[in-house]
């Protein structure tokens, strides 16, 4: 994360600053290990890696039977991220590798794209092919003109060769897709970001309030870790969501709210900390800026107003405000990680954000920690050229706020419109299945078929790879070096990725590609290294460790810098905003000419015979991405069509009948769904996890396994501020027959 | 000696992390397994009551399906746990149809298979692999005969049912409610 | 409303979604047990009758069936295990509370004694036989043991026909099969089946009639263990109220009432007593019927029983 901040101490400001941006100093600081290696017995059947099946990025331990075949995956004792537990995607990663149907050689396309027709090719061949293509795009258009799209470890190097070659679009869905919002929201009310892991302190909580977040569905390790450790001391936990998740059902409070009317509850809840006392004073007086300007903007928001527009009744309201005083400051109004929904995302994460600095959370035991990370050396390299545009320049005056580049921008860019010329002509797709992770698959395929050069790199033959010029197949985590992990957390750490067996087929890791590529485009000087295991060996002697030490402990724990994971009682605190101040009242907003503080809009209902679309993820699998793997497959091969038993008796639904879904736009889903008759959903809904409906063949595990909510998601409501895409307003409806294709 | 497992259905997501790493410590093949999880609702919607469960061989005391068992293949070992001996078995099923919780399935190599409570890591001195894998620590297993082990000290503390217990079959599983 | 819902895992077929452990083998086997059982039961009862003349097809010619029915039916057997190569292992030790134990050593057991029955009544069969060397020395010994023979015979045949029942009836998991009555059901099913068989194959008009009577007779008591079976299950816990429901309503209730209770048992039963009245019936249509009855009634039982199962 380069633009972490950390609160500015004023009594040590000198060497605050030191520590700000995570500069360069860090090969100085001094460093006390965490474990001492003399304890750790050496055992030769297990390599350290860290997972790739989601980004919570686990450190574990891969385990090979005595004939050497790779066998099962257990957590490291030692990171804070598993404490030495992995979820099951994380166990099932032997899935990964030993799936038959992975890609096995580089594939050039022979037909048009979306055919999935393509012949096998040498690594030279293709590596000629994308790098003459990348030359002529950047001889006529500029090399700003290529954009690399990624989610995966690979898109460091990817990343740093589009750098070198001139261009630096380089986005991840995971910002505009996802959790974009919440980042902004925070940013500028705390001058700081929530970051991944969450710096939730959920461990030391007393109070946890879940807004359509589904932690234990959404299985990152170490949330659901510390809510079970939190429900076990008792912790009451809140959970907003029309859909009885099983967060809900382990919760004191479930508020199964009307979809799309979040704001309003959380407009009341604020409404009810400010007029009836329950917020956190000295801490709002101290630190928070726009106080009184707030409680004026929600004079109005009452929970008997809010009641009209939730359907949450108005005791239920502030019974919950109520636990979360009581709990004050150790409770969490949890961001939630998936925010992109309905336009306004940006302004509930900011109802989010002061909730939880009326209650005093931020920066406290049991609210929101101050994480720390470890800054990684760099290897050498010439400076990077200074690319001429970027993917802003096709949104003047939009997303002004947006931390990060926008991937669905950079789709949104590659279509040509009367106005603006294109402004890509390649992409580097990195282990990403963008046709299942943008919404609205027509408008991705456009932006492909727009294109010169699409070379997509992954370990599975994802539908994405279906539209590719040249497939580059990578090999799996469990065969290859990569970074160090350094994310933050309570502790600064690292953790080693080594493989744990030579790649089987034809396979590559990105960093070998990178490089590659780079030979071919006259890049050499910023590749001066031989592999990953050289950069790495350089860096862990840097930090005081050593690639011996960090293969037989897999991870290293660092003590912190500063006694600073809380701030402490009447701190004096300066926050990275404007003010300097905790912002209630967004200064930043207000210039950039956005309502400072939340309002409620009603959103689109769905009309009659309509149900609203949610999705959802299951703990056994992470999006598309783990459809094919063959022991989650077995945990769960296909999705179901949740419906409220009120509903399957007016459309006279069984349980399992197969279904095929239609959005409001006319877009029927490709293949038929089960239906869950279930007392779980809302009878306004309906509830679909993520990830299914495979239209690609060569996945024999998951083709037609399902149905696909991406295929349903037609309209997307732009989030003005930062760009994300909304994606909770599509409605569906049932329909017994396929879509009838008219015979040309 | 008595082993015995506790499942917290409070903490427990139904993340299936107990059945794949079952899956992988003990090879069972791709389509089979020896534990798995349930989900009950109770209730019409708004007001639900969830309880969400990991399920296996209850290791009863008394078994049905080693009484059943025509060759002795089936058997009671170290600590009470349910055991088949493979080059014993002749897979007639019989012990499959005994199971009232279904915890026994065929193996494709034609013995039958089941949860061993991981007799092999436990006598290593190592919790059974679902247990040590659980992301939400909602499993506990020991000695019940040592009052001082987990288990017993959260058998001691919570409330807790067994499975069928009209069944008769004193099952050694237990769940924390 | 309660839902259950397997999140994960419980995929392994033949044991979700429901047993389907076994298949036509086990109840095509038992069967062949209870018929051999009946055929055995009335050859030695009526040698320890004195009345082997009178009725001459059923000690002499019927249970020539019997080794090849139960051969037949052992291999049925030995197709539904999972692990053939190790069926031996069922000889290597004795487990009193395992009824596929009990089952395995009466029928090691039974097997050869049907076939010596059959080897000293040969000559009934092919008038010109005879026994060479030491086997003819072997078979007169056996002649004169015949009554010692029948008496072993008429209690491993009622093991046998009892244990064609109770090999379901200890499954205390299957509510549908957990029931005590299904041990007496199986083996008058078996008896009846025997006398079937004996109805066949009896040339004399009266031995026929007799048969008939005794197949009534076993039918009116299957009737009456059938309806006793099922107060039973309906005065019970709600899992056997379930299981009875497969039958009384649910997807069973056509097949069993009809093609058990109707053809097999009611339909030969009038049968017979309008045989009795002097009307003339062909013979082989109630034995048949009785016959194709037993058989269906095993297959049910199996088949719903692997479907009825305890409540979570």
């Amino acid at each position: 994360m380069t633009n972490r901040r950390q609160f500015i101490k004023i009594s040590s400001a000198g060497l605050g600053g030191l520590l700000l941006g995570g500069g360069m100093g860090a090969a100085n600081r001094l460093f006390v290990p965490g474990t001492n290696p003399e304890e750790l017995s050496v055992d030769l059947t297990r390599t350290p890696t860290y997972c790739e099946i989601c980004f919570w990025k686990c450190a574990g331990w891969v385990y090979k039977t005595p004939e050497g075949k790779i066998w099962k995956i257990i957590g490291n004792d030692d990171d804070q991220h598993s404490n030495g537990r992995f979820c099951p995607r994380g166990t099932g990663g032997v899935g990964m590798f030993y799936d038959e149907d992975r890609l096995k050689t580089p594939l050039i396309r022979t037909e048009e794209r979306g055919k999935q027709s393509f012949r096998e090719a040498s690594w030279e061949e293709a590596f000629d092919y994308i790098a003459g293509k990348m030359k002529k795009i950047a001889g006529e258009h500029g090399p700003e003109c290529i954009a690399l799209l990624t989610h995966g470890s690979g898109g460091e190097y990817f990343g740093h060769l589009l750098k070198a070659f001139g261009s630096n679009n380089i986005a991840a869905p995971s910002y505009s897709q996802c959790r974009g919002p919440r980042e902004v929201a925070f940013f500028s009310t705390f001058g700081e970001g929530v970051m991944s892991p969450e710096r939730t302190d959920i461990r030391d909580t007393k109070c946890l309030v879940l807004i359509g977040s589904h932690i234990g569905e959404n299985m990152h390790n170490g949330q659901v870790q510390e809510m079970s450790d939190a429900i076990d001391k008792g912790t009451s936990i809140i959970t907003v969501d029309p859909r009885f998740s099983v967060a809900a059902g382990k919760s004191k409070y479930w508020l199964p709210i009307k979809p799309s009317t979040d704001l309003a509850l959380l407009l009341a809840w604020i409404h009810v900390l400010i007029y009836e006392e329950k917020y956190d004073k000295p801490y709002v007086e101290k630190y928070t800026f726009g106080f009184e300007q707030l409680k004026e903007h929600v004079r109005n928001m009452t929970p008997e107003w809010a009641y009209g527009i939730t359907t949450i009744e108005p005791d239920l309201i502030r019974k919950s405000a109520y636990e979360m005083a009581n709990a004050a400051p150790a409770v969490i109004v949890h961001p939630g990680r998936h925010v992109t929904w309905y336009g306004d995302d940006t302004q509930r994460e900011r109802a989010i954000a002061i909730l939880n600095a009326l209650l005093g959370s931020w920066g406290r035991r049991g609210g929101y920690f101050n994480p720390e990370s470890v800054t990684i050396p760099k290897w050498p390299h010439p400076e990077y050229p200074t690319p001429n545009r970027s993917w802003k320049d096709a949104f003047p005056d939009k997303y002004t706020l947006a931390s990060s580049s926008l991937a669905s921008g950079i789709c949104d860019a590659t279509i040509p419109t009367v106005s603006e010329a294109c402004n890509f002509k390649g992409w580097i797709v990195n282990g990403t299945n963008l046709i299942h992770t943008f919404p609205d698959q027509k408008k991705t395929i456009e932006a492909i078929q727009n294109l010169e050069l699409m070379v997509v790199v992954d370990t599975m033959p994802m539908d994405i790879t279906g539209w590719a010029d040249v497939v580059l197949p990578e090999c799996t985590y469990l065969e290859r070096y990569d970074s160090l992990r350094h994310s933050p957390h309570r502790k600064p750490a690292i953790a080693l990725r080594m493989p744990a067996t030579e790649p089987l087929y034809d396979t590559k890791p990105a960093w070998w590609m990178a490089k590659e590529l780079a030979k071919r485009l006259g890049l050499e000087t910023f590749f001066t290294w031989k592999d990953q295991e050289e950069v790495i060996a350089w860096q862990l002697k840097q930090l005081d460790s050593s690639l011996d030490e960090m293969k037989r402990i897999g991870v290293k724990t660092y003590d912190r810098s500063w006694d600073d994971l809380y701030m402490t009682e009447g701190e004096e605190l300066e926050f990275l905003t404007n003010t300097g101040k905790i912002e209630l009242y967004s200064t930043e907003f207000q210039e950039a000419g956005f309502d400072p503080m939340p309002v409620f809009t009603a959103h689109e209902e769905p009309p009659e015979g309509y149900y609203r679309l949610i999705y959802g993820r299951a703990p056994m699998h992470t999006f598309s991405r783990t459809s094919n793997n063959p022991n989650l497959t077995d945990l769960m091969d296909e999705n179901k069509v949740w419906v409220n038993p009120k509903v399957a008796k007016i459309w006279g639904l069984e349980p399992d009948q197969l279904v095929y879904l239609e959005n409001q736009d006319g877009v029927r889903s490709k293949f038929p769904v089960k239906v869950r008759v279930t007392e779980r959903i809302r009878w306004d809904s309906v509830y679909i996890v993520h990830g299914f409906g495979n239209d690609n063949k060569k996945l024999r595990r998951s083709y037609g396994k399902g149905v696909s909510d991406a295929d349903l998601i037609t309209r997307v409501h732009i989030d003005p501020i930062m760009g994300g895409t909304g994606m909770r307003g599509n409605f569906i409806t049932f329909k017994f027959e396929p879509e009838q294709i008219p015979v040309s | 000696m008595r082993y015995a497992m506790a499942i917290d259905t409070k903490k427990c997501v139904g993340c299936s992390d107990c059945v794949v790493a079952c899956q992988t410590e003990n090879h069972v093949p791709i389509g089979y397994c020896r534990d798995w999880v349930v989900e009950i609702l109770d209730g019409t919607y708004p007001q639900l009551e969830m309880e969400i469960r990991s399920e296996r061989c209850c290791h009863c005391e008394n078994a049905p399906c080693v009484r059943c068992c025509p060759t002795g293949a089936s058997h009671i070992s170290d600590g009470g746990t349910v055991l088949v001996k493979p080059h014993k078995c002749i897979g007639c099923g019989a012990c499959i149809a005994s199971c009232p919780y279904d915890a026994r399935y065929p193996h494709p190599d034609g013995h039958v298979d089941k949860c061993t409570f991981c007799l092999h890591r436990v006598q290593k001195g190592l919790q059974p692999a679902c247990v040590a894998a659980c992301p939400t620590k909602c499993m506990y297993f020991g000695d019940l005969d040592n009052p001082r082990s987990d288990i017993s000290m959260v058998l001691k503390k919570r409330k807790w049912k067994t499975l069928i217990p009209e069944a008769g079959t004193n099952p050694q599983l237990y769940y924390l409610i | 409303m309660n839902e259950v819902t397997i999140i994960s895992g419980r995929m392994n077929p033949r044991v979700d979604p429901h047993l389907e452990i076994w298949h036509w083998e086990i109840p095509f086997y038992l069967f062949m047990g209870g018929l051999a059982a009946g055929i055995l039961f009335f050859a030695a009862l009526y040698v320890l009758l004195n009345k082997e003349d009178k009725y001459g097809a059923a000690v002499k010619i019927t249970p020539h069936l019997a080794p090849f029915v139960l051969v037949v039916g052992l291999l049925a057997l030995l197709l539904d295990l999972n692990h053939k190569a190790y069926f031996w292992q069922l000889y290597t030790t004795i487990r009193l509370q395992s009824p596929m134990s009990w089952g395995a050593w009466v029928l090691m057991l039974i097997t050869p004694i049907s076939f010596i029955w059959s080897a000293i009544h040969i000559r009934t069969v092919f008038p010109n036989w005879e026994w060479k060397g030491i086997l003819k020395t072997i078979e007169a010994f056996l002649v004169k043991q015949k009554r010692a023979i029948a008496w072993i015979m008429l209690f491993s045949s009622v093991i046998l026909g009892i244990y064609t029942g109770i090999l379901f009836s200890a499954f205390n998991a299957r509510p549908l099969w957990n029931t005590s009555i299904l041990g007496p059901l199986f083996l008058i099913s078996g008896l009846s089946a025997g006398a079937a068989m004996n109805i066949i194959f009896s040339k004399d008009h009266a031995a026929r009639l007799t048969f008939s009577r005794i197949d009534l007779m076993l039918i009116s008591i299957e009737l009456f263990l059938i309806i006793h079976m099922f107060m039973g299950f309906l005065a019970s816990t709600q899992v056997q109220i379930d299981a009875a429901e497969l039958f009384l309503g649910g997807p069973y209730t056509a097949v069993f009432w009809v093609l058990v209770v109707g053809m097999g048992l009611i339909l030969p039963a009038i049968l017979e007593i309008l045989e009795l009245k002097k009307y003339k019936i062909p013979v082989f249509v109630p034995a048949g019927l009785v016959l194709i009855g037993g058989l269906m009634l095993r297959f049910i039982i199996a088949y719903a029983g692997q479907e009825s199962r305890w409540l979570y």
